[in-house]
């Protein structure tokens, strides 16, 4: 297997090869010595690996031949936008801090952090690296594994910023950390790698949202690696509505890493992009850890969207629980593959998965694989995936109550989303992305309202 | 308000009903019973206009209007109910959206302002007390994970916050424990009034117990073969359905 991808021509890869020597030969000079070493580890990797085909397992039913075919280049460093531009695109949340990453760099101009608590720290990953480096180096890079990835092997290859958030040791507070990154696409076909670096200390408490959205339409490929650390006893709810302009693709992948007793929720929504693909790797590393996967995907168009996710049970008495719902209007196609080990010794794991999609036209498609492999004998696993259309004998219930056909398919289409919604803690945030997703599906009944 | 006359209906090219004949006036409680494959339940999705079913004979009028030249929404909102034997489960929506939809779906085809979301707790809340329910399964999605009795319960609220005319009630009493019979029976029989009725479909004698009928009939093989006061229901329970086969035959 891999003696054939070696032969395979690499021509595509090649390009971000030759991108990568004039981006180590000037701006990315002033990294650690550590960081180098391992941004020329990746590159290499990423040059032996090359672009996925649809041959491979793990890209079966997703092909990156647009990417790979598309000559994106490095975004040239310009005048942000103006702030009243990007305000709108903030979760409308009362936050402890705005960050704002305009094509993978921090923008200081259009951030604001004046709300942060005592021990949070919130801001620029390229300026965390010089401030602190002895954090960084124990965790930047170290938890995200690209041998098999050859996109998480790019965006680390091209790591210089991104987003860095640490909470310190029992540091406990309510209002959400806002990170948007934000792309401000060009006139040529542009690519950036957003690094993300979450790290929860011991008994601490934090919500994070990670936006992705666009100032307008245009050819750009947003490349993010999150790597999120939440250490023993440690809360973490991390929402991530993706926003992409139509014409994007958005490749990203989140790896996750939890201690003892740590509670991690992650919310992926996927609104935007033409071409979207998410690998969440997450790994229970501490006895009684708990973990909520969330997600949900609206396509309609010809928009794809991929997710790939890989839960590790890798001690015993852990719990997760995993909810993918997709909605597939016109030619959508999603496309769902999660995968659940359960390690020798990772007894009374307890572990749930649901994929359900509802698929609205003739030619759209869903796609749904469940993968467990359990190597424990005192386990309780369940998964379960549905795929179809709207069900007649609900739309016949709704009409017996006096809703017209119209409204009690949109109703039970907006049901879809609103039971993933409903799994989000945070009331506000909750009710903003109820707000996204009745404006990208029909609005049922009326909008706005959620009870 | 509901005369039904020489109605036949089919499922899947099967005749249920062979002539049914049924007057309901306002006020009144119609408990229609007889045996399992009676055309019992046909009878309840009919009037509830459901797609599966087709009239191929025979009118129902209700309040003066051709109840089967009416979509199921259109019922719905002119005041029929169907309390469901098996009500089914609506992802993600959560029992105080859907009961507001409905109710303002109702009151914008009666020209009624609809009620915002305050507005409408503070009804949900009178209502509630009807059923003897507290708010904790408002915020659940609509009869998802809920037990048989709970499901049951569920249809009686709606049926309480809708104030339908004519409230159909389909084996509401099946798989109900004593307690939550007397609960759905009570409610049920708290919601009369002189301006509405009530047609309960059961194949037992005891929710009668706790909602007097002012006439029961009994449905066999598509008809009705005998109608009479609430001392019928009594005499079936002791006799049997058989006996109103040979009755019938007479």
């Amino acid at each position: 297997m891999a003696a054939s991808r070696m032969k395979r021509p690499v021509g595509a890869a090649e390009r971000y090869v030759a991108q990568y020597d004039a981006f180590a030969a000037n701006g990315a000079g002033g990294a650690p010595p550590w960081l180098k070493e391992i941004r020329a580890a990746a590159l290499a990797r990423f040059a032996e690996l090359g672009f996925p085909t649809t041959h491979q397992e793990e890209w079966r039913f997703t092909s990156v031949a647009s990417i790979a075919g598309t000559p994106f280049a490095l975004p040239a460093r310009r005048a942000g936008p103006a702030a009243k531009r990007v305000a709108p695109l903030f979760l409308p949340v009362e936050s402890a801090c705005r960050l704002v990453f305009v094509n993978g760099r921090y923008s200081e101009a259009l951030s604001s952090a004046d709300g942060l608590p005592r021990g949070v720290c919130a801001g620029s990953l390229a300026v965390a690296l010089e401030r602190e480096p002895e954090l960084l180096e124990r965790h930047l890079a170290r938890h995200a594994a690209y041998a098999a990835n050859p996109f998480g092997a790019l965006n680390t290859a091209f790591l210089r910023d991104g987003a860095f958030v640490h909470v310190a040791e029992g540091v406990t507070f309510d209002a959400p950390l806002q990170l948007l990154f934000l792309s401000a696409p060009g006139a040529k076909p542009t690519v950036a790698h957003p690094r993300s670096l979450v790290v929860v200390e011991r008994g601490a408490r934090a919500s994070v949202i990670e936006s992705y959205a666009a100032l307008h339409d245009g050819t750009y490929w947003t490349n993010a690696v999150t790597e999120v650390v939440v250490a023993d006893g440690g809360h973490l709810e991390l929402v991530r509505p993706q926003r992409e302009a139509r014409s994007a693709f958005h490749v990203a992948t989140t790896h996750t890493l939890q201690g003892r007793n740590s509670v991690l929720r992650v919310h992926p929504i996927v609104l935007g992009a033409a071409l979207a693909r998410h690998d969440i790797v997450s790994v229970l590393d501490g006895p009684g850890a708990e973990l909520v996967l969330n997600g949900l995907y609206l396509l309609d168009g010809t928009r794809h969207a991929d997710h790939h996710t890989v839960i590790d049970h890798a001690k015993p008495d852990c719990q997760s629980h995993e909810y993918f719902n997709g909605v597939l209007a016109d030619a959508g196609r999603g496309v769902f593959n999660g995968r659940i080990i359960v390690r020798p010794g990772a007894q009374r794991t307890d572990s749930k998965q649901t994929n359900h999609n509802l698929v609205l036209s003739e030619q759209a498609r869903a796609d749904s694989q469940p993968q467990l492999e359990i190597y424990a004998d005192d386990v309780k696993c369940t998964h379960g995936a549905t795929l179809g259309p709207l069900d007649e004998k609900e739309v016949f219930y709704l009409r017996s109550r006096g809703l017209s056909p119209e409204q009690a398919r949109s109703l039970m289409t907006y049901g879809f989303g609103a039971e993933i919604l409903g799994r989000l803690r945070h009331p506000l945030v909750r009710d903003a992305l109820d707000r996204l997703v009745h404006g990208a599906l029909e609005p049922p009944i009326d909008r706005g309202a959620t009870l | 308000m509901l005369e039904i006359t020489n109605l036949h209906a089919s499922v899947e090219g099967k005749e249920i009903l062979r002539g049914v004949d049924l007057v309901v006036h306002a006020g009144e409680v119609h408990a229609i019973m007889g045996p399992n494959g009676s055309g019992k339940s046909t009878l309840a999705q009919v009037l509830a206009g459901h797609p599966a079913y087709t009239v191929t004979e025979g009118t129902v009028r209700y309040m003066g209007r051709d109840l089967l030249d009416m979509d199921p929404e259109e019922r719905a909102r002119e005041g029929v109910f169907l309390a469901f034997q098996y009500p089914v489960a609506i992802r993600g929506i959560t029992n105080a959206y859907f009961l507001r939809a409905a109710l303002n779906a109702a009151r914008k085809h009666r020209g009624q302002p609809e009620l915002d979301p305050l507005e409408f707790m503070d009804l949900l809340a009178e209502k509630l007390k009807v059923v003897e329910s507290d708010d904790s399964l408002m915020n659940r999605p609509v009869n998802d994970g809920l037990s048989g009795g709970e499901k049951k319960r569920n249809e009686i609220l709606q049926m309480a916050v809708l104030e339908p005319r004519l409230a159909i009630l389909d084996e509401t009493d099946s798989g109900l424990d004593i307690d939550a019979l007397r609960t759905v029976a009570g409610a049920v029989d708290r919601l009369r009034r002189p301006d509405n009725a009530t047609v309960i479909v059961t194949h037992y004698q005891r929710i009668l117990n706790y909602i007097t009928p002012d006439h029961v009939h009994v449905l066999s093989e598509g008809k009705i073969v005998l109608s009479g006061g609430k001392e019928l229901a009594l005499e079936l329970e002791s006799k049997g359905y058989d006996w109103v086969r040979a009755e019938a035959a007479v």
